[in-house]
């Protein structure tokens, strides 16, 4: 199979697109994608200062990446979770991000969860009731605190994390599986800013992960290859899995879910939903909800009083 | 020597001759969630087998 551009040796077939491409024309087209996605849903310009969460994973340093190659200003910010797992999966994400900042000459901001608050993500999820065996909703929490504060105190203009269109068709399967219509309403390729929370930006979500990885691959990133040891069993796995299935009797399946219903929304699907309640805390204020800033972090939730990350920390005892 | 795909720790062998995605099929993974590898390169799916070809696959779905 010849590549449309070049005639040399195809890489990768993208079936979804019709589209074969050799080894320097898959990351060409991949980076002008990029800036066709972040024009066309508008996500941020040149003269702003980015901030990209990255883990050490193929999505978030491809992307910081791609936006470095585009000429954007993007800073990044790594979050050490101190998960082990027989694996040291934390300490070797935390060397690979630092690595990949340093080839490039990058700034980053490392944040540790354990110095900062005196546990690790583990052990705050078995003090919490959250933690239920598994650290997914504390972890999840924690970085999306830690994210927004990081961008908020750095003034930056857009926080920006590396989601994948097959991370993005999950969340909307277990969205659409329980129509949480707040949630539905909220997902979207960029997210407005909000008193105290910098805009939200996800520049690769109509990528697929096969293609993020394919990307890496060809551009020689070093990412942590190991899941991290908590991501087995996770509902996002099980969905990914599913809407592969899918994908595979019918190419283009997978995007088409999701470009539908961004589509939909454009067209006012959920215009008149309200926020179900659920986690409030990554909340836009859209649909209504009323939003004041967290009495503790200052950051906006919709919750009465202190938001769900601070109602957390308090039970942890230093 | 047929040739072989790898997966983790999984090996599978396969016949020469037919693509990489009927080889992939065959073992009963789902293509979406590899890419195929050949020392380290990259390779396209729609590719032939050849005798003695080793193809790495990567893993390319993370969860969480
Ligand atoms: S799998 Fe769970 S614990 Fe591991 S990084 Fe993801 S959310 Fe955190
Ligand atoms: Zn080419
Ligand atoms: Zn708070």
């Amino acid at each position: 199979m010849r590549c449309r551009k070049c005639d040399h040796k195809a890489v990768i077939n993208m079936r979804q697109h019709k589209l074969a491409l050799c080894k320097e024309h898959f990351p060409q087209w991949v980076m002008e994608q990029t800036e066709r996605f972040i024009r066309k849903y508008r996500m941020f310009e040149r003269h702003e200062r980015l901030l990209v969460a990255v883990s050490g994973g193929k999505d978030s340093l491809s992307l910081w990446d791609i936006l470095w190659r585009l000429g954007y200003q993007a800073d990044g910010v790594y979050i050490g979770l101190g998960i082990d797992g027989g694996i040291s999966y934390s300490d070797t994400s935390q060397r690979l991000t630092e690595q990949f900042a340093a080839q490039r000459g990058l700034q980053l901001h490392v944040v540790d969860i354990q110095e900062e608050y005196g546990s690790t993500i583990p052990q705050i999820a078995n003090l919490t009731y959250r933690g239920q065996g598994k650290p997914c909703s504390v972890c999840g929490l924690t970085k999306r605190h830690v994210m927004n504060r990081v961008a908020h105190q750095g003034a930056y203009d857009v926080l920006v994390t590396g989601h994948n269109l097959d991370d993005e068709a999950a969340m909307l399967l277990g969205n659409t599986l329980t129509w949480n219509a707040g949630y539905l309403l909220r997902q979207a390729p960029v997210l407005p800013a909000l008193q105290g929370m910098a805009r939200k930006a996800k520049p690769l979500c109509r990528f697929y992960e096969r293609e993020m990885a394919a990307y890496a691959l060809v551009s020689g990133i070093e990412y942590i290859y190991d899941e991290c040891p908590h991501a087995a069993g996770t509902k996002s796995i099980y969905y990914k899995g599913l809407l592969n299935q899918l994908e595979e009797e019918r190419p283009g399946a997978k995007l088409s879910f999701y470009l539908s219903f961004l589509q939909a929304k454009e067209n006012g699907l959920f215009n008149e939903v309200f926020s179900t309640g659920g986690e409030a805390d990554d909340l836009t204020g859209a649909g209504g909800v009323a939003m004041h800033p967290c009495p503790t972090c200052g950051q906006p939730t919709t919750t009465p009083a202190e938001c769900a990350f601070c109602r957390m920390m308090a039970k942890v005892t230093r | 020597m047929p040739a072989k795909l790898i997966l983790r720790d999984q090996e599978y062998e396969v016949r020469e001759g037919m693509t990489i995605r009927h080889a992939i099929q065959k073992c009963g993974i789902n293509l979406q969630s590899v890419l195929a590898t050949r020392d380290g390169e990259l390779v396209s799916e729609e590719e032939f087998l050849k005798e003695g070809d080793v193809i790495k696959l990567v893993a390319v779905i993370s969860g969480g």
